[in-house]
């Protein structure tokens, strides 16, 4: 596979040939590849199931049947800035709904919706462990704890000049 | 940045080098890191095995099952590899504690795992991690090198000639995942469905071998029982609830936070007074004790040792350690509702009283909320989840349905208060007039 085209980045080409030998059976890296790749490409693309399907020796419609489980993997690309508000039980006793109808408003987009200008996507999320720093967002991969409408604010204006919009 | 809060009731063993810089193995060697896996090695399995069941240390992801014994349970001969597999999906909503492990002391984690297999004879570790804790997953992957280039880990762990292999993995979102056999099939690279038991992962698990599984805390705490001797930590805890846990306080607190305290610990205590009472002069109405899938308490019944056997007693479970005060604003059916909404999300759907039993479950409440229930409702909800109990290959079937049977049995005054186009009593959302329309 390695003397191979791929799709993805000399670096992450490198790092899914060793991936694949961390474990007794090539499948095991599957679910990390997935989402390695998806931070890489944006989304699970077909071209991505397909190289993945022949990296770790399986179908293609098995990548897609594992895929179609995992909440955090998407098969369309959303905005540059994912924001995913928790309103899961300790969020929602620390105002994690409202928190999400704020964020909606500012941004004008529903649950997994995304902006016109593609930074940002919204998603209402189950616990994300951030229980006794409620109400808490991940953006991306990064956490923001002890929310307040006013400190989401900040925290959104800070993504949207990181994008350069 | 998860931190620990501090208390004068704290007693820290597991949180000993939380903020110390410990993330290097450098400083986690010179806060006596390491130094329970030589002596593991000296001891031998059943000596290991020993002072594991010593210490009456219980598994910190919820079930409570005494780690000795689980150890004690892996058949010494195998033709296959066995395996170590750190749970560290952790997901159940209240509960935020392994995080701070993989941020403050991820080697006590590798150091947990290496004595594991030492005291079953597996020669190779999986830390699972949940999709969520990337900048976690970081950290133990630079742990996990700087282990290797030590010779911790690989052919030849500490020069002793004993081979142990540690790989940290990642999921991609998904509370089933937590469960221990679908954590397996995970690993394995599939959907997460539970397995059938018997047989128990501790003869048949990963790739079919033999396989240990425990949850971070319970692996993090492992050195230190090993370097302090099992009866010193027993001695710590209550009877048969060795040491100290990580709690996970939560919702209306003054100070909520995540607390190392003592097993037994009173849970009256743990609201009023290490987390600070409830703000604004408001009263408490409930306590959910140990994850939301424990039954709540009622303020009444908060008169508990925080341990697997007297919060058992009292009608509850310990379950992960994540205690959620509710004040007396709170609707406990939209409460309930919460919960459910997130169990028929995370139901995978494989048992059918599961799978339909929570969506049905989330339909009813949600009507009922909205003012559209009627006298028969709050009976279906009840016998809807005791028809769920116990007939699930896997706890999320049981997890959903034990709080509801609470929520139903000790708040029934509320579910009837939202009855015949009354409506919610605490509050009406524009959500509410769209169920109804």
């Amino acid at each position: 596979m390695a003397t191979q085209t791929t799709i993805f980045s000399p670096e992450l080409a490198a790092r899914f040939d060793k991936l694949v030998t961390l474990y007794p059976l090539r499948r095991s890296a599957l679910i990390p590849m997935l989402l390695y790749a998806q931070d890489e490409v944006g989304y699970i693309s077909p071209a991505v199931i397909s190289e993945v399907a022949g990296r770790v020796g399986v179908q293609e419609n098995d990548v897609l049947s594992v895929l179609s489980y995992y909440s955090m993997l998407r098969t369309k690309p959303i905005g540059k800035f994912n924001v995913q508000v928790c309103t899961n039980i300790c969020c929602m006793l620390r105002g994690g709904n409202e928190l999400f109808e704020h964020c909606s408003k500012r941004l004008g987009i529903g649950h997994k919706g995304t902006t016109a200008d593609g930074v940002f996507s919204l998603e209402e999320v189950e616990c994300i462990g951030a229980c006794s720093w409620a109400p808490a967002v991940q953006v991306n991969y990064d956490f923001h704890e002890n929310l307040t409408p006013e400190s989401m604010d900040k925290i959104l204006d800070q993504y949207r000049e990181k994008a350069g919009k | 940045m998860a931190y620990l809060t501090t208390h004068p009731d704290v007693v820290p063993v597991i949180s000993s080098r939380f903020g110390k810089g410990a993330t290097s193995i450098d400083k986690y060697i010179e806060l006596d890191g390491y130094t329970a896996a030589r002596k593991a090695i000296e001891m031998g399995p059943e000596a290991i095995i020993a002072e594991m069941k010593a210490s009456n240390l219980r598994g910190r992801g919820g079930a409570g099952f005494p780690t000795g014994m689980k150890w004690s349970f892996v058949p010494k001969q195998s033709e296959k590899p066995k395996y170590i597999l750190v749970n560290g999906d952790e997901s159940e909503p209240a509960t935020c504690k392994d995080r701070l492990i993989f941020e403050h002391d991820p080697h006590s984690v590798i150091e947990g795992v290496i004595i594991a297999g030492l005291a079953v004879g597996a020669k190779m570790g999986f830390i699972y991690l949940r999709g969520e804790y990337r900048y976690l997953l970081k950290i133990m992957e630079k742990a996990i090198d700087e282990a290797y280039a030590k010779g911790f880990l690989g052919k030849n762990i500490f020069g002793s000639g004993i081979e142990f292999e540690a790989v940290s993995h990642t999921g991609a979102g998904a509370y089933e995942v937590g469960e221990e056999s679908a954590l397996m099939e995970s690993l394995e690279g599939k959907r997460g469905i539970p397995r059938i038991r018997p047989p128990f992962p501790a003869v048949v698990g990963l790739y079919g071998g033999p396989t240990v599984i425990n949850n971070a805390e319970t692996l993090a705490t492992v050195p230190h029982i090993i370097r302090m001797g099992g009866a010193e930590y027993a001695k710590i805890g209550t009877e048969r609830n060795g040491g100290t846990r990580l709690f996970c306080l939560s919702g209306h607190l003054e100070k909520p936070g995540v607390y190392e305290l003592p097993m037994g610990y009173s849970l009256k205590k743990m609201i009023y007074d290490v987390g600070g009472g409830i703000p604004g002069g408001k009263r408490l109405k409930a306590v959910v004790p140990g994850g939301s899938s424990t039954p709540i308490l009622t303020a009444d019944e908060i008169d508990v040792g925080m341990d697997f056997d007297q919060v058992g007693k009292a009608g509850s479970m310990l379950g992960s350690g994540g205690v959620v005060a509710l004040d007396e604003t709170v609707c406990m059916v939209e409460f309930a509702l919460r919960t459910m909404k997130f169990y028929q999300h995370e139901s995978c759907g494989w048992c059918i009283p599961c799978r339909e039993g929570t969506d049905w479950l989330k339909k009813s409440l949600t009507r009922l909320h909205a003012g559209g229930g009627v006298d028969k409702d709050i009976d279906n909800i009840r016998y809807l989840a005791e028809n769920m109990l116990g007939r699930t290959f896997c706890p999320l079937g049981d997890a959903a349905a034990m709080p509801t049977i609470a929520f139903v049995k000790k708040f029934r005054k509320e579910f009837e208060d939202h009855l015949n186009g009354k409506g919610c009593p605490y509050h009406h959302s524009l959500e509410h007039e769209a169920v109804l329309a």
